[in-house]
């Protein structure tokens, strides 16, 4: 066995109130791909950014060792001279700027005061090739899709001479494609030396990649699982995080699906001025009453855009087709009106253009249906907190009171909030855009036991996701959907992995 | 012991409200000690506060502006030229002066629109459409006083309005230095404000809530009020309450129970807090603009009206650097630059804090070129209190 090249030593980190790490011993064996799992809150990123610096030394009690030295990091940058680049789920990307200006930005290659462009140019286009990216160092970071952004991230990385590189949820906004890509860069790394700790709340990956897994549950080591053997499986990772066997992720229900329509569209047709292209071909989708209709389709494939076109378009697209709810022609020039006809969105990015962060629980649930508990405009705040707790408890979000500010929240908890303020305008459809995206395994089955409580009621569902086995899961029936278009329609009976993909990629 | 934690636990949870009045208090008291007690004395105290309603306004105005992310440099000089028009209006056209005032809030809520067009429908940033507009207004008040110069405005109803006090209740004749309905009207304050504390608490038991322990509660009846009893008698001990500050009570408790107590007050919020969620969540970003840049408009008639009545005239140089003034009130009262935080309440303080540095200093005879460092100083530190205390706080 190999020299280990990162130890961490009884690592004690508290918060005020919480300890967030308690006792952590972590090692990470030189040129391997080690996976660090746990439910979201169990301290892996706490964990890592005590080693990057971010929490500095003196913050924390513990010793890191690394490549055979007591380390002191007082900031990010002692970490990364010392050979550590982390990778943080959000991107630290200009995009105004281009990719070669990004790659060595914060370490640029200087001829005296002045920076040496044609050098740096030169580098960069070797740092793409070392990641198999092709494209123009010149281009604008903005213009690239996300998977190629991230490739330029670890580009940035690999140019600071990286020894130990961090990911932290690399593949969440990725699809299977560039998660594909990703894993093969890595498998590349690890072969020239590069040692890996990859963050995951995707077991699937976990287990093609990781040579050695760690788990983290509520700020403590649970076990380390060796692959070479055969410790790492699915259901010993999901026993070890969660503390408990889940037999089937996806809970069973009754399907009591009635002949009614609640939404259908027809012949609908979206072009984005701001995209100056036709996003939007042709569509025709229904969804009946106690369904669980899933949108399938690769990242950009237009399901958002599809999604937002029905939700009273607020991103301007001129649209054309009908829409009828539950049988009516409709017309929504603003989200107000969908949600007036008993259509709810919740967003894929609840952080971005879903929750105010710096606004509590309680008004962050009342917001789109203040009406509800008001009168002649006047908003009855102890009403408020009522229903406000109704859904604490019904949903199970774990705050210690509703007037805590959702940024507090964990990532699960903070979905929760967002479900809660929709169900709060009590639609008869209920649209969910990548609603378990980087949330943890408990979390996850909480949510998909609410969306079949809804189902039972008699709600619909439309749930948008990039993972299949999320969309088999769950679904009633299958809307596969390809550069626009509706690519194919399958009866979840008849829906397989490789059918979906296949669609998805025509 | 358990009511000094409670104490302490009250005062570290609203550290951030209490701040600023802690802060005016402060600096109230400061100045009373280096001017022998003349700060304090009842003719300061009313002058100051006439000095400041013409900012106070603009100030409560700015606090919503800001809060939707945006910031309005026109409302000085859109002050000035509305000022001049209705002066025009009284002294040229004749108009009688309710008339005149009616006519220049009207035209404050059109400039006030102009601006949310430009800003909401032609997605200008709102710092180079007021930008503009402060060009323009400036020019249009020069327009507006080019043949006359300075017009004095000879009604004496207009200029009671900066100028004047409350009449007082005739035919008493107990206590003959003091102002009785002034008197009377702060009683009724008091008693209003301590009605509604004690429904508040009953309708939270109702629900079942926590509440302010007893003690505490009522310790905090007893302060309130004794600050509402103090200012009344200092006020009652010269004239009376001025018809400014009548005005800028009306106006800051309405704002106040819109932003705290509505739908409106909650869509404004929302829209500072993330205007995409707020979209999203159904509300219109557009016709919220348009609300608070025309109620923005409108005040800075009020702040043209105050400052006119106030000088008996309006001039080719009124409302010079109010937007600034006003916008500084706004961030020493805790509004957040970055959108969604502040309170109208706290714009209110901010502004008298400003008034009273200069007037504490002019009182000093602390020369100028200080008192604008001394005003620099107290503006960063607030801000500097506001961000440490935003973080520690929930």
């Amino acid at each position: 066995m190999n020299t280990p090249i990162l130890e961490m030593r009884n690592i004690t980190k508290e918060f005020p109130g919480v300890k967030a790490l308690n006792n952590v011993s972590f090692q990470v064996v030189e040129g391997e791909i080690h996976c660090l799992v746990g439910e979201n809150g169990a301290g892996k990123s706490t964990l890592m950014k005590i080693l990057s610096g971010v929490y500095p030394f003196g913050t924390y009690t513990g010793d890191i060792v690394f490549g055979g030295d007591v380390q002191t990091f007082l900031s990010i940058r002692d970490s990364e001279k010392a050979g550590v680049a982390i990778i943080y789920q959000e991107l630290a990307l200009v995009p105004e700027m281009t990719v070669y200006e990004n790659i060595f930005l914060g370490h640029e290659i200087s001829n005296g005061p002045m920076v040496d462009w044609n050098e740096t140019i030169k580098r960069a286009g070797e740092m793409l090739a070392k990641v198999k990216l092709d494209v123009n160092p010149e281009a604008k970071v903005k213009e690239l899709g996300v998977g190629k952004q991230q490739l330029v991230e670890i580009a940035k990385a690999l140019s600071k001479d990286v020894k130990l590189l961090i990911l932290d949820e690399p593949t969440s906004a990725l699809n299977e494609d560039d998660c594909e890509n990703l894993f093969d860069l890595l498998r590349d790394l690890k072969n020239h030396g590069v040692t890996c700790v990859l963050i995951s709340h995707k077991l699937k990956e976990v287990i093609a990649l990781a040579d050695t897994v760690t788990v983290l549950r509520d700020g403590q080591a649970i076990c380390t699982l060796d692959a070479s053997k055969g410790e790492v499986s699915e259901s010993a990772l999901i026993k070890n995080m969660v503390g408990r066997e889940i037999e089937n992720i996806y809970p069973k229900r009754d399907h009591k699906i009635s002949e009614e329509i609640v939404l259908e569209i027809k012949n609908w047709n979206g072009y984005s001025p701001l995209l100056g292209r036709s996003i939007l071909k042709d569509i025709n989708i229904n969804v009946k009453k106690g369904e669980i209709v899933g949108f399938a389709g690769l990242m950009g494939s237009g399901r958002t855009e599809l999604a937002l076109s029905i939700f009273g378009n607020p991103d301007g697209y001129r649209l054309s087709g009908e829409i009828f709810v539950s049988g009516a022609r409709k017309q929504f020039n603003h989200p107000q009106d969908a949600i007036r006809s008993g259509i709810a969105y919740v967003t894929e990015d609840r952080k971005g253009d879903g929750l105010i962060l710096i606004q509590d629980v309680k008004q962050n649930i009342t917001l789109a249906n203040l009406t509800e508990i008001s009168k002649r405009f006047v908003v009855n705040r102890n009403a408020e907190v009522n229903v406000a707790n109704d859904y604490k408890s019904s949903l199970n979000i774990k705050t210690p009171d509703v007037e805590q500010r959702v940024v507090n929240l964990s990532g699960g908890n903070q979905q929760k909030v967002s479900v809660a303020k929709w169900l709060f305008v009590r639609p008869n459809l209920l649209i969910l855009d990548e609603p378990t995206r980087g949330i943890d395994v408990g979390a996850k089955f909480e949510i998909y036991t609410i969306m079949n409580k809804l189902v039972e009621q008699g709600m619909s569902i439309i749930m948008i996701s990039s993972e299949l086995p999320e969309i088999l899961g769950m679904s009633d029936r299958v809307y596969i959907i390809s550069s626009g278009r509706v690519s194919g329609e399958l009866p979840i009976a008849e829906a397989t992995q490789e059918k979906i993909m296949e669609l998805a990629t025509n | 012991m358990s009511f000094v934690r409670d104490l302490q636990k009250v005062l570290r949870q609203n550290i951030r409200e209490y701040g600023m009045f802690i802060a005016l208090f402060i600096i109230m008291a400061i100045f009373t000690v280096t001017t022998d007690g003349l700060f304090i004395s009842s003719r300061n105290i009313s002058n100051l506060i006439n000095q400041t309603g013409y900012v106070a306004v603009l100030a409560v105005g700015m606090t919503l502006v800001i809060v939707i992310r945006h910031i309005d440099l026109s409302v000085g000089f859109l002050a000035g030229f509305l000022g001049a028009v209705a002066a025009i209006a009284m002294v040229f056209w004749h108009l009688p002066v309710f008339a005149a005032i009616a006519l220049v809030l009207g035209f404050g809520v059109l400039a006030g629109l102009l601006t949310a067009f430009l800003v909401a429908q032609m997605r200008i940033p709102a710092f180079v459409a007021t930008l503009a507009g402060w060009l323009g207004y400036r020019g249009a008040l020069l327009l507006a006083t080019v043949s006359t110069g300075t017009i004095i405005i000879p009604d004496q109803t207009f200029n009671d309005i900066g100028n004047g006090f409350i009449p007082d209740i005739p035919g008493i004749n107990i206590l003959p230095d003091i102002h009785k309905l002034t008197l009377v009207l702060g009683l009724i304050a008091i008693v209003i404000f301590i009605i509604n504390s004690i429904n508040g608490r009953r309708k939270k038991q109702a629900y079942n809530f926590e509440v302010l322990p007893a003690n505490i509660f009522i310790i905090q009846l007893v302060f309130v009020s004794a600050v509402i009893g103090a200012i009344t008698w200092v006020l009652a001990g010269y004239r009376g309450l001025s018809w400014t500050a009548v005005i800028v009570l009306v106006v800051t408790l309405i704002y106040d129970f819109m932003t705290n107590q509505t739908v409106l007050g909650r869509h404004i919020y929302a829209i500072g807090g993330n205007p995409e969620a707020a979209e999203l969540s159904g509300i219109s970003v557009k016709k919220i603009t348009y609300v608070v840049f025309g109620s923005m408009g409108m005040l800075s008639a009020l702040s043209g009206v105050l400052f006119a009545s106030r000088l008996q005239s309006a001039t080719t140089t009124a409302g010079t650097l109010f937007e600034l003034d006003a916008i500084a009130a706004a961030f020493i009262g805790g509004v957040s630059p970055a959108g969604g935080v502040g309170k109208v309440m706290g714009s209110l303080i901010g502004a008298l804090v400003m008034t009273s540095l200069t007037s504490g200093m002019n009182l000093m005879g602390i020369d100028i070129s200080l008192q604008y460092i001394v005003r620099a100083a107290v503006l960063v530190s607030a801000v500097i209190f506001d961000v440490t205390t935003r973080s520690s706080g929930k």
